[in-house]
């Protein structure tokens, strides 16, 4: 782009760019004329031995040079080069304010043209519907392994934090709906720290008996006296998410705690962090950076993972 | 007209006439730059670092992340398919120097911003392989354990004053603030803070 900050540099860039073209024109043109001596030397000797003719230019070698520049001569009549010339060709970078039909773009237009239609076809048809077509899920799957495959895993079973998405357990719901909803919008998981309220857990110690409590739940060997007293204090607090039955909550992504899948580990030990601390995470949205197509798409082969699950 | 021999046998000369050959592709390739409105006008809404974003970019520039780094996302669909728009020049204003690598051992960074979590980013710093398994990535645990004002980010004021003069619109009250902005921060926080504004200037990530 030339957008100089003022027509100097328009002159300058002119003044120099064809200055060294018409010097070098002129140095190869005074050399080629009358300047070689074939067959004498210049008169020095170095090293004893070592003499230096003065014979003309190989030709093959002065009509090289002269074609480059001619080509470089042409090549700034036709695009964009010389100072703010913008070239006969019309060419222009994607970048440039009123550019159109930029290379960029045009390899943009043709690749949407070819995709285009897909995405469509697909974004008409019912989310399963797509994830029962093997063209879709391999659309899918390797968008799959561009965005989500660095938090999900390639193999989609996730990680200490991001979500197994082939377990059919699902924080925020695992209806089409749902998970299209989770990809546009992304979500946002927050725990706070001791329920919000350290002071009916009771701090540290009521924690550890929370965690017996939470342990419990799930079937996990934990100590009855401190998952008893554990109890009363998450039916005061951890209840309001997790509910009653510690069957958690999907509007709130709130985990259900009475199955074996645990997103941070169910030790003990991680459990009482996971109540001192409280769990920030949040996964991106992703409406914008794809648009509606792609998400849909998408969808269908997350959906399309947890179909043929055994669990 | 100087001859052949003259040039030849005076040094000096041959010294001068080279320099100015050789400083023509310079001239012409460099020096407009410094006059240019789209390499010397920041984009809307692009902010200088602040202390915490500057300390993370120096954590940044210490452990070389930019050797296998790139933050230039080319003009290729391809590219931005991935990655989000193509950088442009407007983007790097308050960047000395910018930091647009040459090599990608690992994926291009320059709109990294608010792609992940920093739940993410943390996980992956201190064990690359703990959420990506086929990472190749160094572990950069000891970050967390560094105090920011001990390490990338002493002397914080000093680096911001001598930003602003070479062109980076910091006041005084940012000098002034500099040094109480990092405490009680980690090189992990403050370089997981430079990371999610990567990019985040221009508001069409597409």
């Amino acid at each position: 782009m030339s957008d100089f900050v003022n027509e100097f540099w328009n002159f300058y860039v002119v003044v120099i760019v064809l200055g060294s073209i018409i010097a070098c024109a002129l140095l190869l043109y005074v050399q080629s004329k009358g300047a070689a001596t074939p067959g004498k030397t210049m008169g020095h000797v170095w090293d004893e031995t070592l003499e230096e003719y003065n014979n003309p230019l190989p030709l093959w070698w002065s009509w090289l040079f002269y074609i480059t520049v001619v080509f470089a001569l042409v090549y700034l009549a036709l695009y964009p080069g010389l100072g703010t010339y913008k070239g006969m060709l019309g060419w222009c970078s994607h970048a440039d304010p009123g550019c159109v039909n930029s290379e960029y773009q045009r390899e943009v237009d043709k690749a949407n043209a070819a995709v285009q239609p897909l995405f469509d076809k697909y974004q008409k048809m019912d989310l399963k519907a797509v994830a029962a077509d093997k063209q879709a899920m391999e659309m899918g799957k390797r968008m799959f392994l561009t965005y989500c495959m660095q938090c999900h895993g390639a193999d989609a079973k996730g990680s200490k934090g991001f979500p197994n998405l082939t377990d059919k357990d699902w924080l925020y719901g695992g209806e089409p709906e749902k998970i299209i909803e989770s990809i546009a919008m992304g979500r946002n998981g927050n725990m706070p720290p001791y329920g919000g309220n350290p002071d009916a857990i009771g701090g540290e110690t009521g924690a550890h008996e929370v965690a017996n409590y939470v342990r419990s739940l799930s079937g996990l060997s934990h100590d009855a006296v401190l998952a008893a007293k554990g109890k009363e204090k998450y039916m005061a607090v951890c209840i309001a998410c997790h509910g009653p039955e510690g069957k958690g909550m999907e509007a709130l992504g709130a985990p259900n705690l009475t199955d074996r899948v645990w997103l941070y580990g169910s030790s003990e030990a991680t459990i009482v962090e996971t109540v001192t601390k409280g769990r920030q995470n949040k996964m991106p949205a992703w409406k914008e950076f794809l648009g509606d197509g792609k998400v849909h798409v998408l969808a269908a082969y997350v959906y399309s993972l947890s179909q043929d699950a055994k669990q | 007209m100087i001859k052949h021999e003259q040039i030849e046998q005076n040094v000096g000369l041959l010294i001068v006439l080279t320099l100015l050959v050789v400083s023509v592709g310079g001239l012409l390739e460099i020096v407009p730059l410094f006059f240019q409105k789209s390499t010397t006008t920041p984009v809307a809404g692009l902010a200088p670092y602040d202390a915490v974003r500057l300390a993370g970019r120096d954590v940044y520039l210490r452990e070389g992340c930019y050797n296998c780094h790139s933050q230039m996302i080319r003009p290729f669909r391809a590219e931005t398919e991935r990655y989000g728009h193509y950088s442009v020049a407007g983007e790097y204003v308050y960047d000395h120097p910018f930091q647009w690598g040459s090599k990608r051992t690992g994926p291009d960074l320059h709109r990294v911003g608010g792609r992940y979590s920093d739940e993410w980013q943390r996980a992956h710093l201190r064990d690359p392989r703990s959420v990506v398994p086929e990472s190749n990535m160094p572990a950069f645990a000891w970050l967390e354990k560094t105090p920011a004002s001990e390490g990338a980010g002493a002397n914080i004021e000093g680096k911001m004053r001598a930003l602003s003069k070479v062109g980076v619109p910091y006041t005084e009250a940012d000098f002034a603030g500099a040094k109480k902005a990092l405490e009680g921060k980690s090189e992990e926080d403050v370089l997981v803070a430079y990371l999610q504004g990567l990019g985040t200037a221009l508001k069409t990530t597409r």
